[in-house]
């Protein structure tokens, strides 16, 4: 029998970035807000201690610190003409768990969209003509510019206290940042990290081929700082440990090292955590949000009533919420109608390894988003013409990691096992180097998100199925980039390379990224959009869905800083909706 | 808003119930004693009485709480102003005889774990104010066993040999030949803030030691420092406002407050006025230095600093930094920090096996913590870590035994803080 | 002020709204002591091999990764008794894993895992499989009986999928023994492997060491420090 709660006025499912913030920023001033968070309360002296915590089995191998697919998974196919089948263990993206969500187990890579990528479309056609859009595209200019979003950017770089160079600051090209990113309005909170050997010689090399290699914007601190909601934090400490793991010294950017601490402290906030929401509740007539339904770790079913719902449950499942919860038209691509779960997208990576002689990399020496990256083939600031792909990626020289399960390459031919594996394991795990592309993926009618007919979740809800493929659009895309990459990597004087392309059909197997787009997009039309320019439901309007799944399509760079950026910019939105509450935008 | 509305309606419900209780004494508990009540109320906050006389998961004042002496446990008042299990039949005259005397109605006599010695400097007008304080906060129902020392300590009439040889009463007299600012801090510190209850060692009858007055003492297997102004183990290398930072933001730029300073400031000094702070800044720089000399360091060479070293690279390193330099408001700086070179080295044991998590306050809210590692060094490793720490970058204090911290161990492990 | 507000202590808060979550308020949570380590494994025995299969894994493992010049193989840094270990834990049982039917018996490479089987069932039904292998395809003997030769041989066709083994796939086996001996030689030594840290050595990382700021500063330049695992390093002195 499901108990119902006494009433509050916001409540926020899911406490990662987007909820932790929104919860911080409404709770202030004086808001009833709770956050109810399906997984653990996570801290950093117990949870990413510092003798527990650089554990590559446990947390890079064995995904202690995400999301089990026991508790949650989704089908996935490739196309809509297969069935789907249950990914059983994560693979191809590493979904979070637990307070903090993404933010904990993150990189720290933080970037700002461009200002073409928020109108590719309308930018595409017009320098291009519409011939160059690829076929069965969904592309869709964003309801937003970068203009925008700009001050918002700003904002929560500065509460992450991201460590980079500025490019453009207010139209003036500045030396050493990108000179490619829109105008900003001053410089970044922190300086640059310092950078290890490969970016040396990768900035080396591709200035000297004339490209415009900068320190990319890192939420690993270059020093200490204490951010405007009081939090401070710890500079990097190149330890290596990074993408998926907690950090325990307080030096990567998270919830826990720039939110939590002045969250918590917000008399009218409550963390109800270990309680997984399994519906927004809607009115009779569907038009309003009543509150959401959790079940807590006791299997009993709770009523949470709430005058404002926010959906920060990380893109995919806030897709699966919507679904779930029957907000908004689920989409199919058979009669391409409907919104939800449309304009699914992904993230391209290609490129080009380096086999170096006489080079100590000491990979081991990293940060999440320790690099040197280069937007010269990124969105539209080369000529795509000659190409006939429509995206750009950003292309770097970095090194995460060089834990050993998982990293100890070896040159291509070399078997997997025997001494002679082992004699080249020795010999390259000092001397090899990637230079990446991170490419953009575009939307299509036939990559999207619905509900699966066949396989459930413990508490017998449908999982979430994905139809997904790279089109050949993408892979023209990533394979030229490859081949820019491997120029490079030769520049840098490797000896022998190895280019990366992307071949075959997307698979779930190899790790590639947790950059999940779209599925809830915010739109200009009702028609082709879940939510409006301020990230409403146009179905629901007490009800605003934070995270990727708002974007159209996916740019050449990392979700996070966008994210970011929308969830203050919604926030406004909210501040205003509750003053009169309506929709914001007429449809 | 709404919750304002409901404590002041609590409020005034107080005062209504009150009245029957209170009708021969004049000046008390009515609506037009704000002014009096908010005046106690930051008194109260300078003595900290809640921390002490609030139960764990209890109602604030209502008592309770089991205060750990050398004699037994002794549980702390209720001072809500309940008839039946609270203070809700003590007049002000009664409240000022415990404060002053240490004496309930009646004559029985309590005991110095309520720091009476020093509640005895307070004047009787504070006193009247944090009694019309105390009687404005809700009447919570909390029988407490005041009774719970063994035989002998359990004979309260015992208290009377100890006070004539350890206490004096008496409400403080200004020193003319000092600065107003510092009578003020000296009132402060020598009443309400009751600092050298725990900063002074005490005899083996549980007095302060009037003579190491300040020197440092251990209280709860913690450490509480040296905060005279000596240079070697005390205050003599902070300035005044690194003294206010630290009781007002839980830090200084080098150092955080941990174990129960970290309470102190959370409940108490964090919330004192400014002006008050720098009063007790200047008395506690102004009165003079004590403490013992440092010792010689030991030799980077010698095999507990050998083994140190290494611990210290491999796992302190990544906060403290490798030259013990810390990191300004996060991370406590090691190397010249008075904290870690104290006789004692309780605090430092302790929070190497159980952790510990800094202050919080408004102004500072990140509260780091220290992780625990008990899990993950013996106690020889303890030892040499904690050795190398007092004794290197210019550092100098005595060396940890293998003992000392297997001591401690079976004192924190699994002991709520 | 609210007396709920006064409330705020070092403990965590439990409300009468959620009896079975954690509910966090007012304070970060803290407890004394609160970490969550591993439980170091202690080597000597096996809680899941038979005797017979752990001499079948320590046998192969031996040729995965051999004991040569370059220092230990994978059997002399306890391989096998990882592995043996991890079969215990959730991993042996994927128990984090999506194990609801129905199982497809012919998905698309790109659906990846989608075997019932669990790393236990896939050790004791594959070595199995092995052994039996053996014994048919060479007069008798099991596979710890083989020439080391024989051994690669054998295993190289497993690897393609070459070995048609009865009633079990040698390039599962295979794959599973690589895979969690990749895992065991390179894990920390916590986990009964990776002895003496010789994976670790093997390629010069570091370990849990930490702090890395100095590396940055000095490109280019060999480490030199050994390292260190989650129980230390010999210079922590004996534990």
């Amino acid at each position: 029998m499901t108990r119902r709660l006494p009433r509050k006025d916001v409540a926020i499912i899911g406490l990662g970035w987007t909820g932790s913030i929104l919860a911080y920023e409404l709770a202030r001033t004086g808001l009833e807000v709770v956050a109810i968070e399906r997984g653990p309360w996570r801290d950093t002296a117990a949870d990413f201690n510092i003798g527990t915590a650089p554990d590559e089995l446990r947390y890079a191998v064995r995904h202690d610190v995400f999301l089990r697919p026991r508790q949650e998974t989704l089908t996935m196919r490739n196309n809509p003409s297969q069935s789907a089948l249950p990914i059983r263990k994560w693979g191809s993206f590493l979904p979070g768990n637990g307070v903090g969500g993404a933010g904990v187990h993150w990189n720290g890579q933080t970037w700002r969209f461009l200002p073409n990528d928020f109108r590719i479309r309308s930018h595409m056609i017009e320098r291009y003509g519409a011939g160059i859009m690829p076929e069965g595209n969904h592309i869709q200019d964003w309801p937003v510019s970068y203009e925008e979003l700009e001050p918002h950017y700003d904002k929560f770089e500065r509460v992450l206290g991201i460590s980079g160079k500025a490019g453009n600051i207010k139209g003036q090209i500045q030396q050493g940042g990108n000179p490619f990113e829109g105008a900003r309005g001053r410089e970044y909170p922190t300086p640059p990290m310092n950078q290890g050997y490969p970016q040396a010689l990768f900035t080396k090399a591709a200035a000297g081929l004339g490209l415009h290699p900068f320190p990319r914007p890192s939420a690993n601190l270059s020093v200490g700082y204490t951010n405007p909601y009081g939090c401070t934090m710890a500079p990097c400490t190149y330890c290596g440990f990074c993408e998926r793991f907690g950090c325990a010294n307080y030096s990567k950017a998270s919830p826990q090292t720039c939110v939590l601490p002045a969250l918590v402290r917000e008399p009218t906030f409550e963390a109800r955590t270990e309680c997984e929401v399994t519906k927004v509740n809607l009115s009779r007539d569907g038009k309003m949000a009543t509150g959401v339904t959790y079940v807590d770790a006791s299997g009993e079913e709770w009523e949470q009533p709430a005058d404002l719902v926010l959906v920060c449950a990380y893109g995919l499942f806030n897709v699966r919420l919507l679904l779930l919860s029957g907000i908004g038209k689920p989409y199919d691509p058979a009669s391409d109608q409907g919104v939800v779960g449309r304009n699914y997208a992904y993230q391209t990576g290609s490129g080009s390894t380096g086999y170096f002689e006489d080079a100590k990399f000491n990979p081991f020496a990293a940060a999440g988003s320790l690099g040197v990256a280069l937007d010269d083939y990124n969105s539209d600031n080369f000529d795509h013409g000659p190409h006939g792909f429509v995206g750009g990626a950003s292309i770097t020289s970095a090194h995460t990691n060089g834990r050993p399960i998982l990293y100890h390459p070896t040159p291509r031919g070399t078997p997997n096992w025997g001494s002679a594996w082992k004699k080249a394991v020795r010999e390259t795990y000092q001397r090899v180097h990637n230079v990446s592309a991170q490419g953009s993926v575009m939307s299509y009618r036939n990559n999207y998100l619905d509900l699966d007919p066949t396989y459930k979740d413990p508490l017998g809800r449908p999982l979430m199925r994905m139809t997904f493929d790279y089109q050949d659009n993408e892979r023209k895309m990533a394979n030229w980039m490859a081949d820019r990459c491997d120029e490079i990597a030769k520049a840098m004087g490797a000896k022998t390379t190895q280019v990366n392309r992307l071949t075959g059909p997307w698979s779930v197997v190899p790790y590639q990224t947790t950059h999940n787009t779209g599925g809830a997009i915010m739109g200009s039309d009702p028609k082709t959009s879940v939510l409006n320019r301020y990230l409403q439901s146009w179905d629901v309007s007490n009800v605003f869905v934070m995270g990727a799944s708002a974007f159209p399509q996916n740019a050449g760079y990392n979700p996070t800083g966008t994210v970011g950026a929308l969830t203050y910019w919604g926030l406004d939105a909210i501040f205003k909706y509750m003053k009169s509450p309506a929709p914001l935008v007429q449809s | 808003m709404s919750h304002q509305r409901t404590s002041w309606t609590a409020r005034v419900a107080c005062a209504v119930t009150l009245l029957p209780l209170i009708a021969g004494s004049a000046a008390l508990a009515e609506s037009d004693n704000y002014v009096e009540i908010a005046r106690g109320k930051a008194l109260a906050t300078a003595g900290d009485c809640v921390a002490c006389h609030t139960a764990k998961g209890g109602a604030p004042f209502a008592g309770g709480l089991a205060l750990q002496t050398p004699f037994g446990a002794i549980m702390t008042a209720n001072l809500t102003p309940d008839n039946a299990t609270g203070i809700g039949s003590w007049s002000a005259d009664d409240f000022a005889r415990a404060m002053h005397e240490g004496r309930r109605p009646g004559g029985t006599y309590l005991y110095p774990a309520f720091p009476y010695p020093y509640y005895t400097k307070v004047t009787r007008d504070d006193l009247d104010a944090i009694y019309a304080y105390l009687r404005s906060l809700p009447p919570v129902t909390n029988a407490v066993n005041r009774n719970t020392l063994p035989f002998p300590f359990n004979m309260r009439p015992m208290m009377s040999g100890w006070n004539a040889l350890y206490f004096t009463s008496g409400t403080f007299t200004p020193d003319p030949s000092r600065s107003e600012e510092f009578n003020r801090g000296a009132y402060l510190v020598e009443g309400l803030g009751h600092c050298g209850a725990c900063h002074t060692p005490f005899n083996s009858f549980g007095a302060n030691k009037a003579d190491k007055y300040l020197q440092g003492n251990q209280i709860d297997y913690w450490a509480a420092p040296n905060i005279t102004n000596d240079t070697q183990s005390g205050l003599g290398k902070w300035s005044v406002e690194d003294i206010v930072q630290y009781l007002k933001s839980g830090q200084t730029g080098t150092t955080l407050a941990n174990g129960p300073m970290k309470d102190v400031i959370e409940n108490s000094t964090s919330k004192m006025p400014d002006a008050d702070l720098k009063a007790i800044a200047v008395y506690l720089k102004e009165r003079g230095a004590a403490g013992s000399p440092a010792p010689a360091p030991l030799a980077a060479g010698d095999a507990r600093m050998k083994t140190g070293e290494a611990i210290f690279v491999d796992t302190c390193s990544a906060c403290h930094t490798r030259e013990g330099a810390g990191i300004e408001h996060i991370f406590p700086k090691l190397a010249g920090n008075v904290i870690t070179t104290q006789n004692d080295p309780a605090s430092l044991i302790r929070i190497v096996i159980a952790g510990g998590r800094a202050a919080a306050t408004e102004a500072r809210p990140t509260a780091p913590a220290m992780p625990s590692l008990g899990y993950r060094l013996n106690d020889d490793q303890i030892a040499a870590v904690v050795t190398y720490v007092r004794n290197s970058w210019g550092n100098a204090a005595s060396p940890v035994s293998a003992e000392a911290v297997k001591t401690l161990r079976n004192k924190v492990t699994g002991a709520a803080d | 002020m609210t007396r709920r507000s006064l409330l705020a202590s070092a403990a965590l808060l439990l409300t009468a709204t959620g009896a079975g979550a954690r509910v966090v308020t007012k304070v970060l949570p803290w407890r004394p002591n609160e970490a969550y380590p591993v439980t170091p494994v202690l080597p000597g025995g096996y809680l899941y091999f038979t005797a017979q299969e752990a001499a079948i894994v320590d046998a192969f493992v031996d040729r995965l990764i051999p004991t040569d010049d370059l220092g230990a193989g994978a059997k002399d840094a306890g391989v096998t008794t990882f592995i043996d270990r991890q079969l215990t834990g959730p991993y042996g049982g994927h128990d984090w894993l999506y194990m609801q039917g129905p199982f497809a018996s012919n998905p698309l490479p790109s659906q990846g895992l989608q075997s019932p089987l669990t790393p236990r069932q896939q050790y004791r039904q594959g070595l199995k499989a092995l052994d039996e292998y053996c014994a048919k395809t060479f007069s008798g003997r099991g596979f710890v009986q083989l020439k080391a030769e024989e051994q690669d041989k054998l295993i190289a066709e497993m690897e393609k999928g070459d070995a048609k083994f009865e009633g079990f796939s040698s390039r599962m086996l295979f794959s599973a023994i690589h895979g969690n001996t990749m895992e065991g030689y390179f894990a920390d030594p916590i986990y009964g492997g990776n002895r003496d840290m010789v994976g670790w050595k093997l390629v010069g990382f570091p370990g849990t060491r930490y702090d890395f700021r100095d590396v940055i500063e000095k490109p280019n330049q060999a480490y030199m420090l050994p390292p260190v695992g989650m129980q230390g390093r010999p210079a922590w002195g004996e534990r």
